[in-house]
């Protein structure tokens, strides 16, 4: 009998975790490197189109984005289901969108602003009244550079 | 003086540390990679000065309704037939002043790639997926062509190309899409 309890009583050799916040380190540094930070809360639906033609968009500071679509379940006791814009983190008014392209243009310095891009993030869900709506006032606020958000893939039109 | 051995700093909370990290790292940034279709826009005129004239055959009308049929030059098209047929279009040189076009020089469709519009026009109940379906596959039909005519000089698609090389390329087929004021319902 107590030749069998000797060998159960010992503790075998502990996993050494010296090399665990390596690891994790390298983790943190990927997803660092790999991702940027979230802008802006969606309070809207948005799900992009899918086209196979799309361009990278460079240098992310010369961008701004303008969502549209519709509120999403929680704000549609207040806001309604019909399709709306999305400036930074509140809805806006179509009249709203000359003033923040100005606002944003005024943010560059001067020799960055020909470079400056819009892009249109609509959901494929709406209609092109208020994507033609947007469009409008862009141009009226004098910028003229836009960007439909796409997917890359098959449209589904053409499935 | 006796030299003294400083105590080792413990290391077990690094894990922890760095874990805490990257959960931050994890729920305050996004993968996506942003793209899309780049146009451009008029410049706004509160005036609406009417248009320069363009000859008929030199116009690609593009209509699409709130059904999301489209229509072409007045004729039903299906979705998946638009791009040859705007490829067709631009490369028509009816003219033959076109040294490097090699379309059929039908006498209906456009002089040459640099007098060519294609005028696109939706209604406001189109649906934005059909919209951005309809640009994409216009702006498929010129990276054809300008893939072909740059394969041609430069052995090369014309996304590999240097700057002044594509400058070069897209002078050939300039992208020329009008937009129309959508129709009103």
């Amino acid at each position: 009998m107590s030749k069998f309890k000797k060998n159960t009583g010992g503790k075998g050799p502990g996993i050494s975790t010296a090399s665990l916040p390596d690891i994790v380190f390298m983790l943190l540094f990927f997803f660092m490197v790999t991702t940027v930070m979230r802008e802006v809360e969606l309070k809207l639906e948005n799900k992009k189109p899918r086209a196979t033609e799309v361009k990278k968009l460079e240098k992310r500071s010369l961008v701004s984005y303008i969502y549209v679509g519709a509120p999403k379940q929680m704000y549609q006791a207040q806001f309604g289901r019909e399709p709306r814009v999305q400036l930074n983190d509140q809805f806006a008014r179509l009249d709203d969108i000359q003033q923040f392209a100005i606002a944003e243009k005024e943010e560059k310095s001067e020799s960055e602003r020909p470079l400056m891009q819009f892009s249109i993030k609509a959901d494929r869900g709406v209609k092109m009244g208020i994507v033609s709506d947007v469009k409008l006032e862009l141009r009226k606020a004098n910028a003229l550079k836009i960007n439909y958000s796409t997917e890359k893939g098959t449209p589904r039109p053409l499935e | 003086m006796a030299r003294r051995e400083s105590p080792e700093i413990n290391a077990g909370s690094m894990a922890d540390i760095a874990f805490l990290l990257l959960i931050f790292f994890l729920v305050t940034t996004t993968m996506d990679v942003d793209s899309g279709i780049a146009r451009k826009l008029p410049p706004y005129d509160e005036q609406q000065a009417p248009p320069p004239p363009v000859k008929k055959q030199n116009i690609l009308q593009v209509l699409v309704n709130a059904n999301d049929e489209i229509l072409v030059n007045e004729d039903y098209m299906e979705l998946r037939d638009l791009r040859q047929k705007a490829v067709d279009f631009i490369d028509n040189n009816y003219k033959g002043d076109c040294d490097y076009c090699q379309g059929a020089r039908d006498k209906s469709m456009s002089e040459n790639p640099e007098k060519h519009v294609i005028s696109l026009q939706n209604d406001r109940g189109t649906s934005y997926e059909m919209y951005i379906a309809v640009q994409n596959e216009l702006t498929a039909a010129y990276r054809e062509l300008r893939n072909r005519e740059s394969r041609l000089r430069f052995g090369r698609n014309y996304d590999l190309l240097s700057d002044d090389d594509a400058k070069e390329i897209s002078k050939l087929y300039p992208l020329n899409i009008s937009e129309a004021e959508p129709l009103k319902l």
